[in-house]
């Protein structure tokens, strides 16, 4: 079978557009995680998302409309812990996405047992993208573009130095909320697909990966978005053909990216 | 208020969750002034600093500040932090971001603000480093393309945050020379908390000292001779 073939399968149409865009916003909204050291709070995301999935799938409800909410509070939540001085906030990070789990693991065993379900919240599964996912992604991949470009200049400020933001009279605590909702959105919609283990990858890889390659910010933003969209495409593609879960072998890809990166930052410098 | 005055404390007290850091502080910043904040660690510098740029509403007392100060911005170079130090931004990005101030929503930088941000980079002689990356810059450089940015924010006063941390002595020396420079000839009013007290004593002409016990506010030569400053007369020699 060739690999155009693999276009017609209505399920890889679907992971693809939806991969596309969660891919594109995990790594604009990355940049601005990155490099303000959230990075955790991405990963502490995904795994509050696992538990929120696991109970709502227990409870029968549409697995986006519960999670959503309750990854959105996780995120408020998750930032305050950040930003407080008096948190350690790496532990308490750390516990929250422990419990998460563990919340999520004792709902599945006590429902449908631990079945492929925990393997597929866990590690992603390329089937898992509804007409409604893709729908939803969408949306939110337009709405995330929007922000971006229209705050841009905002958000370039805010992430670089906070104290100097709040003295011109910028909304600081508006526009880290809203860096918290559209991660959180971007994340329930991605954990489907990449899974909960590994969908904050999706968030760190390409920024990191851009940094080493470019010194300006507009060049990371951009850089980020590309190689994550073109990671993304050679991992689905090369799952299909090789049949890997979609999941690691997008983060296996991205991987790839950053040591190329390195590689080429390391030879730049030397010559 | 005068006309002059850009801010007035009358009878301030600042603090955190009704805990008071400093109390019945008076104080009044005109154009043109150059005050110098100094005192012990912890005593509540950084917290009248938030106060003088509208952060922290105080618990009693007031703080007036004139109309352009609230319309346009404050020049403020905060503490520099860890994250900054390796932050992937050229140059004119980082100065362009001072022109994000409370003049409204608008999404992208105009051509004036360009060649006024290049200005601002020419007075403070780091023009040639526009195109660099902001983390190549010595901390020296670095200082000096916030300073610049500060400029972009606001065209009469300057609030510092301890500029010269980190910096060796000859970029401290150049720091200071170039906010003297802007003191004098520009007319920009300059308020710096600082551990350095030899500027603070040549080049100020007001000190602000923060104790334990109380403040003090007077001119260097006043501070020297009062209880407060006398220990420090062997620096000012």
């Amino acid at each position: 079978m060739s690999l155009l073939q693999m276009f017609s399968f209505p399920f890889i149409q679907r992971a693809l557009i939806a991969g596309v865009l969660v891919s594109l916003c995990a790594a604009l909204l990355g940049v601005p995680l990155v490099l303000k050291r959230y990075s955790m709070i991405g990963d502490g995301l995904s795994h509050v998302s696992f538990g929120a999935l696991a109970v709502a799938v227990a409870l029968g409800v549409t697995p986006l409309y519960f999670s959503i909410p309750v990854v959105t509070a996780a995120a408020f939540l998750l930032l305050r812990v950040a930003d407080s001085p008096r948190w350690n906030s790496d532990a308490a990070i750390a516990v929250v996405s422990a419990s998460a789990l563990a919340l999520g693991v004792l709902v599945i065993s006590k429902t449908s047992g631990m079945t492929t379900d925990v393997d597929n919240y866990m590690f992603g599964s390329v089937l898992a993208m509804s007409k409604a996912d893709v729908a939803l992604s969408v949306l939110l991949c337009a709405a995330v573009l929007a922000l971006f470009v229209l705050f841009y200049h905002r958000i370039f400020a805010v992430t670089f130095d906070e104290s100097f933001s709040r003295a011109t009279g910028l909304r600081v605590e508006r526009y880290n909320a809203l860096l918290a909702i559209l991660t959180a959105l971007t994340i329930v919609l991605g954990m489907r697909m990449m899974g909960a283990m590994l969908i904050s990858s999706l968030v760190i890889f390409p920024a990191l990966t851009a940094m080493r390659l470019f010194r300006s910010f507009r060049g990371v933003t951009l850089c980020a978005a590309v190689t994550s969209v073109a990671c993304f495409c050679a991992g689905l593609t090369v799952s299909f053909a090789c049949s890997t879960p979609v999941g690691a072998t997008v983060v296996a890809a991205n991987l790839a990216a950053f040591l190329l990166a390195c590689g080429g930052a390391v030879l730049r410098g030397r010559r | 208020m005068g006309n002059a005055d850009l801010i007035v404390c009358r009878d301030v007290s600042l603090g955190y969750e009704g805990q008071e850091v400093l109390s019945h502080l008076n104080l009044r910043i005109g154009g043109g002034d150059y005050l110098c904040v100094v005192g012990d660690n912890g005593s509540g510098k950084s917290t009248l600093l938030r106060g003088l740029l509208g952060l922290l509403p105080p618990l009693a007392g007031e703080i007036c500040r004139a109309p352009e100060l609230e319309s346009g911005a404050v020049g403020y170079l905060p503490q520099q932090t860890q994250a900054q130090r390796d932050f992937p931004a050229t140059v004119e990005e980082v100065v362009l971001s001072g022109f994000l101030n409370r003049r409204g929503l608008r999404f992208f930088y105009t051509a004036a603000e360009k060649s006024q941000a290049l200005m601002n980079l020419g007075k403070l002689g780091v023009l040639e480093l526009r195109n660099q990356s902001y983390r190549r810059l010595s901390g020296g450089q670095q200082q000096r393309v916030l300073l610049a940015r500060a400029l972009c924010a606001a065209s009469r006063l300057l609030i510092l945050d301890e500029p010269v941390t980190g910096l060796d002595p000859a970029a401290a020396q150049d720091l200071y020379k170039t906010l003297n420079y802007l003191n004098r000839r520009e007319g920009m009013a300059v308020v710096m908390v600082t551990h350095d007290l030899r500027p603070a004593l040549r080049d100020a002409g007001t000190v602000l000292h923060i104790g334990r016990r109380g403040v003090f506010l007077g001119t260097p030569a006043e501070y020297l001779a009062s209880p407060e400053g006398r220990r420090f007369r062997e620096v000012a020699e």
